[in-house]
């Protein structure tokens, strides 16, 4: 079972506590875009084998969203952040590069 | 190829069965082929088996990465049924449904269709209202459904409980032409008879990369080596990202674990399949006897073909709630399978942004019914360029173009 901490209540949570959100840091298009744009918003997901950065929510804790970085090919969790970044923390990249050296970065 | 069949059974059975050859071939791979099907799941070995026998193209690679059949076709729970809802989807399930009536005979094959039945229950207002939403449009499309009453449900299925105190059984959408397969013999089945055709299936071996030249496809890198190739089918399923990435485009897929289980052989207690979409399980009983159940994905984008535990709890509650009597049965076996969901959870059968170069994906939860009719109407596109009429509507460009094929919203259901 997947643990992530709550980066706001601190509180290491089983999966059963949370909501999944998938993808994090897209870039939300509306009226005025161009097609590929709204496209890529809606459907074009980056899906690695590898390392990802997700939305999940403390469904049954605290109730906020935050973000997270994880392994899809391990599962193995890299850390967890708030969700008012535009980009995962400095520190958290370095660790994950790290551990993945043949990672491309965010 | 020598043929089955009830003779040369006696006949093997006079040599002690030390005769029969093997099933296929394993080549190693030629420099050059006329066109390379990546994935030897049922849908690309379909391809390839319809690219031979409806258009002639035999000079054919099916290149594998692992073992033929051990992606999503050899881990499914096998419903076969065809009653969608939008015109596009119900032509291409019942095309694969009827090809399936046949299968055996074409493919000199044993696939064990086995049209039992299969039954979606309705539990609230909203999926009676669904579900004869859907019979009506299936019996405009020429695919036979009905919608069945309670008592019905109970006479098809006499362990299934109908008044239970969450969800009594409102009604039940009935297919009684569809049912199940065998999972591995319909990927044996069509691999034989690609074989027998001088198609070549290379096993153990992964794709790589994708080469080009000028915005045409030219061929493929793989563990054992370059492959030349004039045209290219991408077929699979939860690595269609990383394929389709090596062929320079993305497209609009999350691969997600969606998880199966069986219990213990127990004597015939149920001859058709029963989905409950509600509470979210789904049951059949297997020729040897065990419980075929499986559920819902889990909501992350995962690649290790094992699902979160929860989900089998979930899965179990519902079916226990569904059938009481299988409550003190053992689980035998447990497992999971990557498939690829796409933006609509409709599958993608398209040409690509890449010239001579097609992808059939995203079948996500439900795709080993669509098999044959997949691979037919894949084979199409790749022998004439351009989609015929099972494939039109499934192209990748619906996403951006907002064609939806919406069957996941109308029908409500996984699978
Ligand atoms: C638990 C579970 C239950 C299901 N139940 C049902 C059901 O009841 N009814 C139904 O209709 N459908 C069901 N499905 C869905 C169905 O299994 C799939 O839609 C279908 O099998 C997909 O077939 P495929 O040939 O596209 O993919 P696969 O069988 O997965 O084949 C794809 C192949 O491509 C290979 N491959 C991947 N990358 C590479 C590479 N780089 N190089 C070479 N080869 C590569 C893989 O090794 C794999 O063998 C279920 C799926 C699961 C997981
Ligand atoms: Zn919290």
């Amino acid at each position: 079972m997947l643990t992530l901490e709550c980066p706001y209540c601190g509180v290491m949570a089983d999966e059963t506590e949370l909501s999944p959100g998938y993808e994090a840091h897209l870039k939300r298009f509306g009226p005025g875009s161009t097609d590929e744009q709204f496209e890529a918003y809606m459907f074009a997901r980056k899906n690695p084998k590898g390392v990802h950065f997700e939305r999940w929510r403390h469904a049954y804790g605290c109730g906020k969203w935050f973000l997270a970085a994880r392994d899809t090919a391990t599962l193995e969790v890299f850390g967890t952040y708030a969700a008012q970044s535009s980009a995962p923390p400095q520190a958290l990249q370095d660790k994950i590069k790290a551990k993945r050296p043949d990672w491309k970065g965010f | 190829m020598k043929r089955y069949s009830a003779f040369a059974l006696a006949r093997e059975a006079l040599s002690n069965h030390m005769g029969w050859e093997r099933a296929w071939a394993s080549p190693a791979p030629r420099a050059q082929y006329d066109a390379i099907i990546i994935g030897a799941g049922g849908h690309g070995l379909a391809t390839a088996y319809y690219l031979g026998k409806n258009h002639g193209l035999t000079n054919v690679a099916i290149i594998e990465k692992g073992w033929l059949g051990g992606g999503n076709t050899g881990r499914n729970t096998t419903i076969i049924r065809s009653n969608y809802l939008q015109d596009s989807s119900a032509a291409i399930y019942e095309k694969a449904r009827s090809l399936y009536e046949t299968l055996s005979q074409d493919l000199n094959y044993n696939a064990m269709f086995s049209p039992r039945g299969v039954m979606m229950l309705a539990q609230t207002h909203h999926e009676v209202r669904g579900y004869l939403r859907t019979a009506h449009a299936n019996s405009l499309q020429g695919v036979v459904t009905e919608f069945i009453s309670p008592q019905k449900v109970k006479e098809l299925c006499p362990i299934l409980n109908i008044d239970g105190p969450r969800y009594p059984v409102l009604g039940a959408l009935w297919q009684a032409r569809g049912g199940t397969g065998r999972h591995d013999a319909v990927a044996w089945g069509y691999a034989r008879a690609c074989s027998a055709m001088g198609m070549d299936i290379v096993q153990n071996c992964e794709v790589k990369g994708v080469t080009s030249a000028n915005g045409v496809v030219t061929g493929v890198e793989t563990t054992k080596g370059y492959i030349g190739t004039k045209k290219l089918g991408i077929v699979v399923a939860g690595h269609s990202g990383q394929v389709a990435d090596m062929a320079g485009f993305r497209l609009p897929v999350e691969a997600v674990a969606l998880q199966a289980l069986v219990s213990e052989p127990i004597k015939p207690c149920m001859d058709v399949v029963v989905m409950a979409n509600t509470v979210h399980g789904y049951m059949s009983q297997s020729d040897k006897g065990e419980m075929v159940i499986g559920g819902g994905t889990d909501g992350f984008n995962n690649f290790t073909q094992r699902g979160s535990f929860h989900h089998i709890e979930e899965t179990l509650r519902a079916l226990i709630e569904t059938f009481p009597i299988i409550s003190r049965l053992k689980m035998l076996r447990q497992w999971g399978g990557i498939v690829d969901m796409t933006g609509d959870r409709s599958p993608i059968i398209s040409k690509t942004p890449l010239g001579n170069c097609f992808i059939n994906c995203g079948w996500g939860t439900g795709g080993f019914k669509a098999i044959p009719g997949s691979g037919w109407a894949m084979a199409d596109l790749m022998a004439k360029g351009e989609p015929g009429p099972l494939a039109a509507e499934f192209d990748m460009w619906r996403f951006k173009e907002g064609r939806f094929i919406d069957e996941s919203v109308a029908a409500g259901v996984a699978h």
